[in-house]
């Protein structure tokens, strides 16, 4: 990988919230990076794709890039409020290990997505990141851009319990406060989606509006709790039971253990929680405890794939060592 | 002698840490460098967000050569002995001396250690010092195994003197010392070679780097300021905004901005937290209406449009920041006026306070009933201090302080004004969790005195009775402070009031000894502070009423003040000769000598002064006593000093007559009593 800090001149201002998304793909595509599909069920962040949190274990080398669809529904405002969504995306790297210009090549980003670091003030504020429900940690900065925080920008230390050896390199974007900062919306429904000079130009709001409200009366008043307990419990004892299977597969023969299966258990569980959290209906005393059980079964995942030749096993290791600390 | 120069370049340093970590570089490296014994003139450290940098003259060019004589076995001792002395010391045979001694011949040997180059000492300090640096919190990245707070990029390292500069020759996990450095991240990124320090620091001012911390605060407290002046306003002195800003920017550029219109009616404190806690923009008042018109923030470069672009940059977080501030606080208004202050808090029923002490709406009936209880103790009207000690921490509950929670109590003072409720009681709110810190003002409004206290002491009680008092270092509850709090409401107020019964009115269960014996502890501590002595304390502990601490503080000062002076600290001397003889006599007739000392049987002048001085001196001892007026009484007390001493330089106590000396022993008992009536003297040392 190759880093470009004052590359060329800048390129110009794109103008719709694809065309940001768009030039982000290209632009770490070409520094390698493998575009990966968003993850096909609800997560809460960028982070929860196991491209990112099972993939950042072990040595085997990652490069990935992509878009995530993100649900948190404690955040949904009908719709009203100008940068709240229970619904939004995250643009997200996972480099492993972190190569030395990690900070310019993220740098590189910001100018293919029209920020002219020349007129702008780009800091990297001390922001050390923690996921409770992961059981992971890692320093880094929350990157500001005059006074707007427009990246979380973190080195991975710990994840599911498990040193980082090595280290990966990890960026999120909010992608749409960002669009917003380099299109100059002040509403996040008026940004333009497709190009606004598109025969059907089409705003945030076209999209998003008419779902922001449906879910924000469904998280808040409908979503229903008792189903919802249920779901957790079942999605909990299910993860556990996938990883308590026999690592040898009966029928074929083979060593196959069920990893991303269990931890899809793991992410269905975590958004019943936000969802249950939504509704109101946890205290904050049972909270921390519910935090745990998704803890507990990030952290089995994880004890789980690095028994995998993903995860770094190999026929020749016998049980590699689980660091946890 | 050299110079040397180090710099450790790296990705961005948490500004709060990098004053600490340059003097850490400092001390790590100076100790290791002396104890090498390579001494130096001077040593100053800097730190940017980059960088750690330390520059050191006047370095000792090699370390001294140094000799140790060490004595060995005896000349005829085991092959195997001198041979292991050999290793040890690093000699040979022929380099050995043998020295007569009583006990026979004994080997010598003379070991030279010859000097070190100074590189090669700096190199292994600086080494150990990358390699065991105590950040707070380190990481590591790639696939390295070296911890640095973030990633390290480059070591630079350089001796320097009259014929110039050489790089120090050190690799610390693949990254080898050199003698080149960066300039500012945007501005000035390409590498430059430094010769020395001066040469450094000026080079990186060319590349946009202030290097000195100290220059960098001071520029833009310099630039905020005239910026300000010229409008008329100034700006809100935050020295540590300030260390913290002055750690997020290399190149310091001040920009002023505005604060929409929309926003100028919020309360200056919650303008003032949002610009601070997200944005770290300082606040720009105008001196004549007190308002908040104005924010200060601060970039890292110069730009082509004088930095317009970045500062209406910050001017649109900012109002989407204050939009949210807005919201909440026309939110939580709305709360107040529909449903009361109280009614805001009503969400506290959910809120566990602790898990064997129930939520925080139990905790606050249990308040305001002992508020009740305080009142008039205080000087306050009961209803009323029920009625804050019910509002006081609603706040809790609304939106502006989940967002800002360091504005508890303040926004408690503008929904109670809101909710219509009196000036006590909206005071209440915002200062009942005062005194916080050992120098905090402490309240002195009486319904706020009431809630104060009320709410201190159901917190030590609550913990006293499930048995979570602190121990050692740890006090999670921070009930040393919640015990000190009380002590300076009780004694700032003079209030009179025994701490036993307080307790009895507080959570159920408490040992109220035990917590007793807590505050006399803590109070210890806090007349300790003042400059009272221990020994003064304990010998006012020890006296009846210890539980009222007005009265305990009042009994210490007067002592302390009549100890300091010589009539007082002569009196000691003599109190302490008339109880010792007294006790060694009662001990050896077996009686107590306490009663019937009659001046008929006195024999000399002195023995009729003494009588004389102790009527007239108890005869003031006992109504200032009995009026609580110590000073009164210690003085009336070191009055007894001169004829106490002439009594004992004139008479034998153990007369012949055994009459006479039963009077003596019984005119000295008197003494006891008198003095022990004002403080347990027998307690002061010395």
């Amino acid at each position: 990988m190759s880093a470009t800090t004052s590359a060329a001149a800048p390129a110009a201002k794109p103008r719709s919230f694809q065309e940001i998304i768009l030039r982000l793909q290209s632009y770490w595509a070409s520094k390698g990076c493998a575009v990966l599909q968003p993850y096909d069920m609800e997560v809460g962040a960028g982070t929860f794709h196991p491209a990112t949190t099972l993939r950042s274990l072990g040595t085997t080398p990652w490069a990935a890039a992509y878009v995530q669809p993100s649900r948190r529904p404690t955040d949904g405002r009908y719709g009203e409020n100008p940068n709240r969504l229970q619904h939004y995306y995250q643009y997200q790297v996972l480099i492993k290990p972190s190569p030395p210009e990690m900070q310019d090549l993220y740098l590189g980003s910001l100018d293919a997505i029209g920020i002219d670091t020349s007129m702008h003030d780009i800091r990297f504020v001390e922001d050390d990141w923690e996921s409770p429900t992961l059981g992971a940690w890692g320093l880094g900065w929350e990157v500001w851009c005059d006074g707007m925080e427009v990246s979380q920008f973190t080195y991975f230390q710990q994840v599911g319990g498990h040193d980082c050896h090595p280290v990966s390199g990890e960026l999120t974007y909010g992608l749409e406060r960002l669009a917003m900062y380099v299109l100059g919306v002040d509403h996040v429904m008026d940004m333009p989606f497709n190009d606004p000079d598109a025969p059907i130009a089409m705003s945030y709001g076209d999209i998003f509006r008419q779902t922001e409200q449906e879910y924000s009366r469904h998280n808040f008043d409908a979503a229903d709790t008792a189903k919802l307990l249920r779901n957790f419990e079942e999605c909990e004892a299910e993860c556990h039971a996938l990883l308590a299977q026999d690592a040898t597969d009966p029928k074929t023969g083979k060593r196959i253990i069920m990893v991303h299966p269990a931890y899809d258990q793991c992410i269905k569980a975590s958004h019943m929680f936000n969802l249950l959290d939504a509704r109101g209906v946890i205290s904050v005393t049972e909270r921390q405890a519910y935090i745990g059980r998704v803890r507990a079964l990030a952290k089995a995942c994880a004890d789980a794939f690095v028994q995998t030749e993903a995860g770094g096993w190999t026929p020749d290791s016998t049980e590699i060592a689980t660091e946890t600390a | 002698m050299p110079d040397l120069l180090i710099e450790l370049f790296s990705e961005e340093i948490p500004a709060r840490m990098q004053k600490r970590a340059a003097e850490d570089l400092k001390t790590l490296l100076t100790n290791a460098l002396v104890d090498a014994g390579l001494t130096y003139a001077s040593a100053g450290c800097f730190a940017t967000p980059r960088r750690l940098a330390l520059s050191i003259d006047g370095l000792l060019a090699q370390s001294p050569t140094t000799t140790e004589e060490r004595k060995g076995p005896r000349v005829d001792a085991p092959e195997k002995a001198i041979e292991g002395f050999l290793r040890g010391a690093g000699v040979t045979r022929d380099q050995l001396e043998a020295r007569d001694e009583k006990k026979g011949q004994i080997y010598y040997a003379k070991i030279t250690r010859p000097g070190r180059p100074a590189a090669e000492i700096v190199a292994e300090a600086l080494e150990t010092a990358i390699r065991s640096f105590p950040w707070p919190k380190s990481m590591r990245w790639g696939t390295g195994t070296l911890k640095w707070v973030r990633p390290l990029h480059s070591i630079l390292c350089i001796l320097s003197s009259e014929e110039g500069a050489e790089v120090v020759p050190l690799t610390v996990d693949g990254i080898s010392a050199g003698n080149t450095t960066r300039g500012h991240r945007f501005m000035g990124p390409d590498a430059i070679t430094v010769h020395g320090f001066d040469d450094y620091q000026t080079k990186l001012k060319r590349a946009f780097v202030m290097l000195d911390g100290a220059e960098r605060a001071e520029h833009i407290w310099h630039d905020a300021t005239n910026q300000a002046f010229a409008l008329g306003l100034e700006v809100v002195e935050d020295k540590g905004l300030l260390a913290e800003v002055s750690g997020l920017v290399e190149w310091p550029v001040v920009l002023l901005g505005s604060i929409g219109e929309a926003f100028l009616d919020l309360p200056p404190e919650v303008l003032q937290t949002s610009m601070k806690e997200h944005q770290k923009f300082f606040s720009v008042r105008n001196p004549k209406t007190g308002r908040i018109e104005k924010f200060v923030t601060v970039a890292n470069r110069d730009t082509a449009d004088q930095g317009a672009t970045i500062l209406a940059g910050n001017q649109k977080v900012l109002s989407a920041r204050l939009s949210d501030a807005k919201f909440f606080w026309e939110n939580d208004l709305r709360t107040v006026e529909r449903q009361g202050l109280e009614g805001m808090g009503a969400p506290l029923g959910n809120v566990t306070f602790h898990n064997k002490l129930g939520s925080q709406a139990d905790r606050i009936t249990r308040i305001a009933a002992l508020a009740r209880t305080i009142a008039p103790i205080v000087g306050a009207d009961a209803d009323e201090a029920d009625v804050a000690a019910r509002v006081a921490k609603s706040d809790l509950s609304s939106e502006m302080v989940y967002e800002f929670p360091e504005l508890q109590g303040i926004m408690g003072r503008y929904y109670a004004k809101r909710a219509a409720l009196s000036d006590a009681v909206a005071d209440a709110c915002r200062d009942h969790y005062s005194p916080l810190g050992p120098s905090d003002d402490v309240p002195t409004a009486p319904v706020t005195v009431a809630v104060a206290l009320a709410d201190k002491l159901d917190t030590l009680t609550g913990f006293w009775a499930i048995d979570e008092k602190p121990t050692g270092s740890k006090d999670p509850f921070a009930l040393r402070r919640a015990a000190l709090g009380v002590i300076r409401l009780i004694v700032v107020n003079g209030l009179s009031a025994s701490l036993s019964d307080l307790f009895g009115k507080g959570f159920a269960g408490a040992d109220a000894a035990d917590l007793l014996s807590f505050f006399h502890d803590r109070l210890k501590v806090f007349l300790k502070d003042q400059g009272i002595r221990h020994d003064v304390i304990d010998a006012c502990l020890a006296m009846e009423g210890n539980d009222d601490l007005t009265l305990l503080v009042k009994r210490a000062t007067a002592l302390s003040d009549v100890l300091g002076t010589d009539d007082g600290a002569n009196l000691i001397q003599g109190f302490k000769r008339a109880n010792n003889i007294l006790s060694k006599e009662e001990e050896k007739d077996g009686v107590e000598y306490s009663f019937g000392a009659d001046v008929k049987f006195c024999e000399t002048d002195e023995e009729r002064a003494l009588f004389a001085a102790l009527d007239a001196a108890e005869a003031q001892i006992n109504p200032a006593m009995a009026a609580q007026d110590f000073a009164a009484a210690m003085q009336a007390m070191a009055s007894l000093r001169a004829p106490i001493d002439a009594f004992f330089e004139a008479v034998q106590v153990n007369a012949e007559s055994e009459i006479i000396r039963r009077n003596r022993l019984n005119l000295l008992s008197r003494i006891r009593t008198t003095c022990l009536g004002v403080a347990d003297l027998t307690r002061i040392e010395g």
